[in-house]
């Protein structure tokens, strides 16, 4: 293709293998991350055929979802199956000779929290994983995405992707964000412009003022729910804030292969006059701090506003929401923030990052969570956790009453022993709200780090600009 | 897998926009090492109570659709996780084909790994189908991939788009893996080409 391309053309273009007359493409694969719950079927099937992983060197696996996030989880695991899934990961990494980070390495934590602190996620690069939220990587200029397990068999063996290009779509943010106001926000007021199906057969790219000014930390975070918007992948162009994140990580080239690796980066960017099939535009300033109040991301409110009634929506979403409602047991006209909640979970790999425990830090230093609250804070990787130890806020959560946990993805979909009881509310900093996700019967409410903590301290859901 | 020729078989209602993945199969069913055996748990907290007694009006448990083949379902089916339980669950339970007006990304290229074919039709016809569907056992859908048509109990017939080269897969119970194996000069090229224009890689 010549004239104008955007970013996702050029990334894809640089990794095409082979093009069939129907447009069935093979895609070279930079990167595969790998856990526990999503792979063993797909070891077990190159086993049964014979076959090798084709590139041991680009793979990297880590245990995250069901690793308990209390100590002692490195000599045992009490659930049997949780325990299997972890050691067939182990055994699987060793017989396949593939990069390793187990539950006793510092480095240790969520998958995509992991390959970007490690130099493994470059711009340009594709990433894959089998696990939705891959689209993390996007925010480094990396065309990331999820695939199944058939999908995650077919990259150990070929280091390729059958794909067919999506369609692009631009997503601008205009202008500045006003306080309170977070990359949490931006990605779900995405989410509820354009609803959960909106993406669906597009790659986003995000642009404008308000996502230029934000960190990589939060580029992360925006691009992380690009699925919750449907869409197969989110991504960032790389400018000087990714060069310096990335200069100097273990993986990250060195030298004369930095300068080279440089000179392409810098061409990463949507040429002007490129086409997009799609655009949305949102004002950074008319961005509020955001909350779910139903069972689907696109749920999403400002925390100023009441409960919808079903009435308000349109063709199968007016069932939903009457479904919805009931489960999150909410009335109609109920303001937001008379929401009370019991738990709060702040963690996950949309925001356990260091900017999250800081944001989250910052409204509870020298403050107490309501009485009978219980809350956690399990960091993204255990390098995220001691830097926040060093930096003084695991202290502050501790003094709060959070507990302070190890990495894992813990209750952001309650596979390990961290989960909701029937009935109990949370206000959490993940990614999706669906019922029973954090538990069975458990109640989700997605927003900010800096929102979970204010709820956190009095007790129902809050809007953090009284507090800052 | 399993070739995908013709199927003529019960089809089940179930108009609920996002049915999301964690519902087709909550994760405490990914705890698996294998791909067989998770029908039992498909839809388990639709499907059954807390202390494991069935909900008798959730559709699967209703004794028109224990046999279901087909669910016509509401809009963007499969969303949500990347698990390829969700599918492994509904093949094990017996079901081949899902029908609705759009389904998530990662969710429809799983449904092709493993011979289920997920068909994209306007909403209209998809009303149409879930009336059809409504009316029970005796009512069954016939869905022709060669001939890429569902036809439904009266035989009004309906005609669906599908990628070529995913209708060969499934006509033919085709291996990917197998298929992009046979590529592996290209991919021997490219690896040489980008070890020169890409050497950090
Ligand atoms: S933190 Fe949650 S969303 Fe992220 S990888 Fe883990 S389970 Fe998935």
């Amino acid at each position: 293709m010549s004239g104008p391309k955007t970013l996702y053309d050029k990334i894809w273009d640089a990794h095409l293998v082979d093009e069939a007359a129907d447009g069935t493409c093979l895609l070279y694969i930079d990167r595969h991350l790998v856990h526990e719950v999503t792979s063993p079927q797909a070891f077990e099937g190159l086993r049964m055929t014979g076959r090798k992983v084709r590139a041991p060197e680009k793979t990297i696996a880590v245990p995250d979802h069901n690793v308990p996030t209390t100590p002692g989880r490195e000599k045992h695991i009490d659930n049997e199956e949780s325990r299997i899934q972890v050691e067939a990961l182990d055994k699987n990494a060793r017989d396949f000779g593939i990069n390793y980070y187990p539950v006793s390495d510092i480095r240790q934590g969520i998958v995509h929290i992991v390959g970007p602190e490690q130099g493994w996620t470059l711009p340009g690069m594709t990433v894959v994983c089998g696990d939705s939220h891959t689209a993390t990587h996007g925010a480094f200029g990396a065309l990331a995405h999820g695939i199944g397990t058939s999908e995650v068999e077919h990259v150990l063996a070929t280091q390729t992707l059958i794909q067919k290009k999506s369609k692009n779509m631009k997503v601008e943010i205009t202008g500045k964000l006003r306080p309170g106001v977070t990359a949490k926000d931006i990605t779900m007021a995405v989410i509820g412009a354009t609803g959960t199906a909106g993406g669906t057969g597009y790659v986003i790219e995000y642009c404008g003022e308000a996502i230029r000014d934000l960190s990589m930390e939060g580029r992360m975070t925006v691009c992380n729910m690009a699925i919750e918007g449907g869409a197969r992948a989110g991504l960032i162009a790389p400018d000087e804030k990714t060069f310096d994140y990335v200069k100097g990580r273990p993986h990250a080239p060195k030298g004369a292969q930095w300068e080279a690796a440089m000179t392409w980066w810098k061409t990463l960017y949507t040429d002007e006059g490129a086409h997009f099939d799609k655009v949305v535009t949102l004002k950074g300033e008319d961005i509020a701090p955001l909350v779910t109040w139903g069972t689907s991301p696109e749920d999403v409110l400002p925390i100023t506003d009441v409960v919808p009634a079903p009435e308000q929506f349109e063709g199968g979403k007016v069932e939903a929401v009457r479904r919805a409602l009931d489960y999150m047991d909410l009335k109609p006209g109920q303001k937001l923030e008379d929401i009370q909640i019991d738990t709060v979970f702040i963690g996950s790999c949309t925001n356990g990052r260091i900017e999250d425990l800081r944001a989250a830090a910052a409204i509870l230093k020298g403050k107490k969570i309501k009485d009978g609250m219980r809350a956690m804070v399990v960091p993204g990787s255990g390098l995220v956790r001691a830097q926040a130890e060093e930096e003084g806020l695991a202290q502050i959560f501790i003094d709060a009453g959070f507990e302070w946990r190890l990495a894992g993805c813990s209750m952001c979909l309650a596979m390990n022993p961290d989960q909701l009881a029937p009935g109990e509310r949370c206000a959490a900093t993940s990614n999706r709200n669906f019922e029973g996700r954090q538990g069975r019967g458990g109640r989700t409410h997605l927003m900010s780090p800096a929102m979970a903590a204010a709820a956190a301290v009095t007790g129902h859901l809050t809007d953090v600009r009284k507090m800052i | 897998m399993d070739k995908f020729t013709t199927l003529t078989g019960i089809a089940a209602p179930m108009p609920l926009v996002n049915i999301d993945t964690d519902m087709i199969i909550p994760k405490q069913f990914l705890k698996t090492i294998k791909r067989s055996g998770l029908g039992k748990n498909l839809f388990d907290e639709m499907r059954y109570n807390q202390d494991g007694s069935e909900i008798a009006d959730f559709v699967l448990n209703q004794p028109a659709y224990r046999n279901a083949e087909i669910i016509v379902a509401g809009d963007n089916f499969g969303c949500g996780s990347s698990r390829e339980h969700a599918p492994w669950a509904l093949l094990d339970f017996g079901i081949r084909c899902v029908i609705s007006t759009s389904f998530a990304d990662i969710f429809f290229n799983n449904c092709f790994k493993n011979g289920i074919l997920p068909i994209v039709l306007p909403q209209e016809t998809v009303d149409i189908l879930m009336q059809d569907a409504r009316k029970g056992a005796n009512a069954r859908l016939t869905v022709d991939l060669e001939g890429q048509t569902v036809t439904t109990s009266d035989g009004q017939s309906f005609g669906f788009e599908i990628d070529p080269f995913r209708k060969h897969c499934l006509l033919n119970g085709l291996d990917d893996i197998g298929l992009s194996l046979e590529k592996v000069a290209a991919i021997d090229r490219f690896e040489a080409s980008a070890a020169q224009s890409r050497p950090w890689v």
